[in-house]
Parts: C-alpha cells; structure tokens; sequence
C-alpha cells in the first residue's frame, strides 16, 4: 500500500478501498478537531466528521488533487458542520443573534495582568467557544485554517462580502474578550 | 489644504490586516495610527491574537473513543452499497446489451432470409 497521502488519494481514486481507510485513519483526527472547533460540542463534531468522509468517499473521484487532501476535506467539512449547526438552529431558542453586542460582566484581571498572560491560547479557546457559530466559522476558517475567502463563502453558502464582515466582527469581539481595554465599545478619540 | 483628521473607527477595520502584515495603510491613516496610542494597543493586540490563532492550527484534540472504529464500519457500508449499486448496474447493462443482441441477430437474421428468398424467386 503507499504511504505518501496523495498516492494513498490516487489509490483510492482508483478503487482501493484500504487505501480510502488509511487516508482516514491519518487525517481523523485533524477533521475532527476542525468539526469541534466549528459546532463546539462533541456529539455534533462527531456526526460531522462521519457525514464528512461519507461525502468524501462519494466524491473522492472529483478531487482533483489541485489542492492538498486536508484542505478539501476543510472544505467538506466546513460545509457539513454549517449545516449540522443549521439543522440545530431549528431546534435550538436560545441561540446568540450574531450581531448581539455580548459583553462579560465578570470582574477581570487589569489588562496588563491578562496582556502578559502565558494562558492566552486557553482564554482564546473559550473566547472563541463563546463565539456566535457563524462568526466562529469564519475566523477559525480564515486565522486558523487559512482557507481564502472564496472557499469560506462557497462552504458557508454566503458571500464574499458577508463572510469579511462576519470575520471581521469576530476578530474585534476576540481581541476584547482577550485584552478588554476600560472604555471599548465607547466613542473613540480622534 | 490639509484633509480631514482620520478618526480611529476609520481605520478600526484594517487593523487585523495592518497587524499580519497583509495591508499598508494609506499615507493619512498610516500618520494617524502611528500617533494614536490606542490604534497602536490594538495592532499589537491583534498581532498577539492572530499568532495564537495561527498557532492553534498545529493543535490536534482528542477525538472521543470509538469514533474511528465507527467512521469505518460506516465506511464499509458505503462501500458495500455502492458495490451493491454497481452490480444492480451492470446487471442490468448486461440485460439491455443481451436484448440489443438479440434483436440484431433477428434483424440480421430476416434480412438473410428475405435476400434468400429474393434471390430464389429471381432464378425461378
């Protein structure tokens, strides 16, 4: 059997159904974490990751092999987390209205107390758990996936544009979650 | 004539992009961040949280037990399905191709026999 994964891509590209095995027992564990990253609980994570590869699996002849393996199934996998979390809304009364200025009330460390902190991955961790989903897709996509724009839209079914804006506003509610400044939200100075 | 002083919230948005290098503010805006201390806070700030950001891509989690044994069994019925799917097609491929078959070797066959006796009636 090959080792290397894009020859595993093309053995399975040809029928070889360990090969298709093998790919998913190196790359499982990396679509996982993305899924989790994505829905932000483990029982949705999961049952993307399983309608990931069942979608792969079916599709695998279209990849074309331009792009690398993982980022394809990114991609799939961003399109099938969005819409587990659509499937979820239906059910769901309480979820955050992305555009809800949602601010921690509890007492916080001064900001150059946080600022030097060793545990920003955690705090960030939370911060973006804590995220509206729509707004968490699109900066793990983008600032931790690296995934262009276009292919955020495209997965996301949005625009180009609504995907900018949507990055855009999760990156300022991290970075005051992160390092909240006394009077952010306020009127700025000139 | 000096142009109109560049507030904070004009230039809030490039930010993160001034922060990761991607984006060169115009020569206003530039002026303005490098001498407004609160604009400067937050490119460091979103320097910080990008790189944190960037750095959680090499972080793998856990995936929960069984997860992989699942992933493949479903797998393993997919697979089957469409084997399944793929037999149902050619049966019925080989089904259609015997008919067309068949009807060619009748049709070949009437014509022999018409030419023949076309034939006979002529040396009659």
């Amino acid at each position: 059997m090959p080792t290397e994964l894009a020859d595993l891509v093309t053995a399975a590209q040809a029928g070889d159904r360990t090969a298709f095995d093998e790919l998913v027992r190196r790359t499982y564990a990396d679509t996982y974490t993305l899924a989790y990253r994505l829905t932000g609980n483990e029982e949705d994570a999961r049952d993307v990751v399983q309608e990931a590869y069942l979608r792969a699996f079916k599709g695998l002849k279209r990849f074309r092999g331009e792009a690398r393996f993982s980022t394809w199934m990114y991609r799939i996998t961003a399109n099938c987390a969005n819409t587990q979390l659509g499937r979820g809304r239906k059910h769901r009364h309480d979820e955050l209205d992305e555009n809800l200025d949602v601010r921690d009330e509890r007492p916080v460390a001064s900001p150059e107390a946080r600022y030097e902190s060793a545990d920003l991955r955690t705090q960030l961790q939370a911060a973006i758990a804590e995220l509206p989903p729509k707004l968490r897709a699109v900066v793990v996509l983008r600032d931790v996936y690296d995934l262009p724009h276009e292919a955020i839209a495209a997965e996301l079914g949005i625009s180009e544009t609504a995907a900018k804006v949507r990055l855009h506003r999760a990156r300022r509610k991290l970075r005051e979650d992160l390092f909240p400044m006394p009077d952010e939200g306020h009127a700025r100075a000139v | 004539m000096k142009g109109m002083p560049v507030r904070c919230d004009q230039v809030a948005e490039h930010l993160p992009e001034v922060a990761s290098g991607s984006l060169l503010l115009d020569g206003a805006s530039r002026s303005h961040v490098e001498t407004c201390l609160r604009c400067q806070a937050e490119v460091v700030q979103y320097r910080k949280l990008l790189r944190a950001l960037r750095a959680m891509r090499t972080e793998v989690l856990e995936p929960s037990p069984g997860l992989l044994t699942d992933l493949l069994a479903s797998l393993g019925e997919a697979g089957e399905r469409r084997a399944l799917m793929e037999l149902v097609a050619g049966h019925r491929v080989a089904y259609l191709g015997g008919i067309a078959a068949a009807a060619t070797a009748a049709a070949a066959g009437g014509v022999i026999v018409l030419a023949s006796r076309s034939r006979r009636r002529l040396a009659s």
